[in-house]
């Protein structure tokens, strides 16, 4: 007993603890991706190593730059191709099937409680709404995965947050991390695993979950957990229920044995008010710096950017709709809506969602990363501001000399009607 | 074990992201070579110019807390490497950088924000400040000149193995199946 959810995937994933305090653990999930992924493919070719540990366990896309948009782009989506075909990867998603990494993923059941997965990518914390252990990782990490099937890590010690209280209308879970994370500040976190709790959070949809755990990393956590439950079965469903003999009570006792224990150890308990939480936006180039939206209400932008794996999948879509429908954005501003994946955009075109978005005037792009860091479909100009759905606001995140404010989709779809930073429940 | 020294660049600022380290533009390129040309390209940071001969004659940078948070990029300690660098001292570092320097055989060393403190107020403003790391008697001497100053270090087991390895490749290729 008194174990928290990652010590218990730690005990069961580990391999080796070479010296005090070094946990290697298994892998169940390694992850990878066109930009940080060619240059451990070319090192283990270089070394005459080119194979993989479990080609059941790798799973592949190209979502940062796709299409493929010049030489440099097209030879990196190239040796991830090349390499995923050598190696017999069946799990690799090409142009026309791809989506951004922490959409897709998910959404083909790829992750599980208590699974661990790590990638080449900051953002990986995101998977922890699954309640796994998820970490981003740098490409030595990854080139380690792929061939042995082991990443090392500190023992984590585990921050709790209790979300009391239900949030009001128009009031979304990029409010409460955007708030939580202005609490914590951007290293608040770091070498820690965050777990959040709370009613709300069991109301949550698995979307709404990944939102949460998504921005993790913005306080430096290794990852952000939500404890697996009904929410999780429910979605996880069509892809475990062979596991459980088509049990679903004992799926939910599986899922729930992962959970922290009622006495385990925290390194802090953090108490958040989700009731008295309001819209928020992001100033100034760091993630814990944050204003109201009523604050910030007028200030002019250039550009909104509704997307990324943070706020890219169907429910998000589905608020900013509900908000645009039969309106159109303002002259001054340009709308560019990128749905996560294929199925989403999918979904959105049955929906309707797609036809209201262009009606608007918004630009629809395939799924992919590129805007999000500024290297594709949507870069800012200097000196332009961006209303954006994303994690990051870092100077020059979105394009040399631009500024990004962070909000929700809600936030971000009054601001494109007005052209300027406008508190969404005026729509609501 | 290796000697680990070389001429300090100062970074005065916290929370100095990988964007600033490398921008994502570069994220195109394969050739970590192609990588260093850029290193702290957009950093916000008064005073500080990308281009000048300290950065080029550097091999060490001290700086603040929270160093290398942001994107997992490994370009970035990989576009210190290029230009030389081989010690990174701060407050504190992301988890995800520091690992990223111990994988690659770099040290991401931390101190503490007094130590740190006394160093910025010591030899920031001067020239030809040197810092000399001794892994095994874990002590850090700063130097200009006559003056210099020394500071103990802690560093794990593992993360010194990983130095002696070269990396974290070499030591999980020697160790596991």
């Amino acid at each position: 007993m008194k174990k928290t959810i990652a010590d218990k995937i730690f005990d069961k994933h580990l391999r080796d603890e070479p010296f005090p305090g070094a946990y290697v653990l298994n892998l169940d999930v390694v992850m990878c991706h066109e930009i940080t992924t060619p240059t451990a493919i070319l090192d283990l070719v270089a070394r005459g190593k080119d194979r993989v540990f479990d080609k059941t366990k790798i799973k592949a896309v190209i979502d940062h730059v796709t299409p493929s948009k010049d030489s440099k782009t097209a030879a990196q989506a190239k040796v991830l191709r090349d390499w995923a075909r050598r190696n017999d990867i069946k799990d690799f998603f090409d142009v026309g099937r791809n989506g951004v990494c922490h959409a897709i993923f998910p959404e083909k059941g790829f992750i599980r409680p208590g699974y661990t997965v790590i990638m080449g990518d900051s953002h990986t914390c995101t998977h922890g709404a699954f309640g796994a252990f998820s970490a981003g990782v740098g490409t030595t990490d990854l080139e380690v995965g792929i061939l042995k099937g082991v990443c090392a890590f500190r023992k984590p010690s585990t921050i709790k947050i209790n979300v009391n209280g239900m949030l009001q209308k128009g009031v979304y879970a990029k409010d409460l991390i955007l708030h939580i994370i202005s609490v914590l500040t951007v290293n608040g976190a770091t070498d820690h695993v965050v777990e959040f709790h709370g009613e709300q959070i069991s109301k949550m949809s698995m979307e709404s979950r990944m939102t949460l755990s998504n921005m993790a990393v913005e306080m430096g956590a290794t990852t952000g957990i939500c404890l697996p439950d009904e929410v999780t079965l429910d979605f996880l469903w069509k892809f475990v229920k062979d596991d459980y003999n088509n049990d679903k009570e004992v799926a939910l006792a599986d899922f729930k044995s992962w959970h922290s224990d009622p006495d385990a150890d925290y390194a802090k308990v953090v108490e958040i008010d989700a009731s008295s939480l309001v819209p928020f936006a992001t100033v100034g180039y760091k993630p814990d710096q944050v204003k109201t939206m009523e604050e910030l209400s007028g200030t002019p932008v250039d550009q909104v950017y509704l997307g990324s794996c943070t706020n890219g999948r169907l429910e998000d879509l589905a608020i900013a709709a509900s908000i645009l429908e039969g309106k159109t954005i303002a002259d001054s501003v340009r709308l560019i809506v990128s749905p996560a994946t294929p199925d989403i955009y999918s979904k959105a075109l049955d929906a309707g969602y797609i036809k209201i978005f262009m009606d608007a005037g918004a630009c629809l792009t395939n799924p992919t990363c590129g805007a999000c860091l500024g290297m594709s479909n949507g870069v800012l100009g200097e000196g332009e501001v961006c209303a954006s759905t994303t994690n990051r606001n870092f100077n020059g995140r979105m394009g040399k000399g631009g500024m990004v404010h962070l909000m929700s989709p809600a936030s971000a779809t009054a601001t494109a009607i007005n052209g300027k930073i406008t508190d969404p429940r005026e729509y609501l | 074990m290796k000697k680990f020294e070389g001429k300090v660049l100062f970074l005065d600022r916290s929370d100095i992201n990988t964007d600033e380290i490398i921008p994502a533009k570069y994220l195109t390129e394969i050739e970590k070579s192609a990588l260093g040309p850029h290193l702290l390209e957009d950093l916000k940071l008064e005073s500080f110019d990308p281009n000048s001969d300290v950065l080029k004659q550097s091999s060490v940078v001290v700086t603040r807390a929270n160093f290398g948070c942001g994107s997992s990029r490994e370009h970035a300690p990989w576009a210190f490497a290029e230009c030389g660098f081989h010690t990174i001292v701060a407050t504190s570092f992301a988890r995800i950088f520091r690992q990223n320097m111990f994988n690659g055989g770099l040290l991401a060393l931390e101190l503490p924000e007094e130590d740190i403190e006394e160093i910025f107020n010591k030899y920031a403003n001067k020239s030809d400040v040197t810092v000399s790391v001794d892994i095994d008697s874990t002590t850090l001497t700063v130097s200009s000149g006559e003056q210099s100053s020394a500071f103990d270090f802690a560093i794990s087991g593992f993360d010194k193995a990983l130095v002696e390895a070269g990396g974290w490749l070499e030591f999980a290729d020697q160790r596991y199946e």
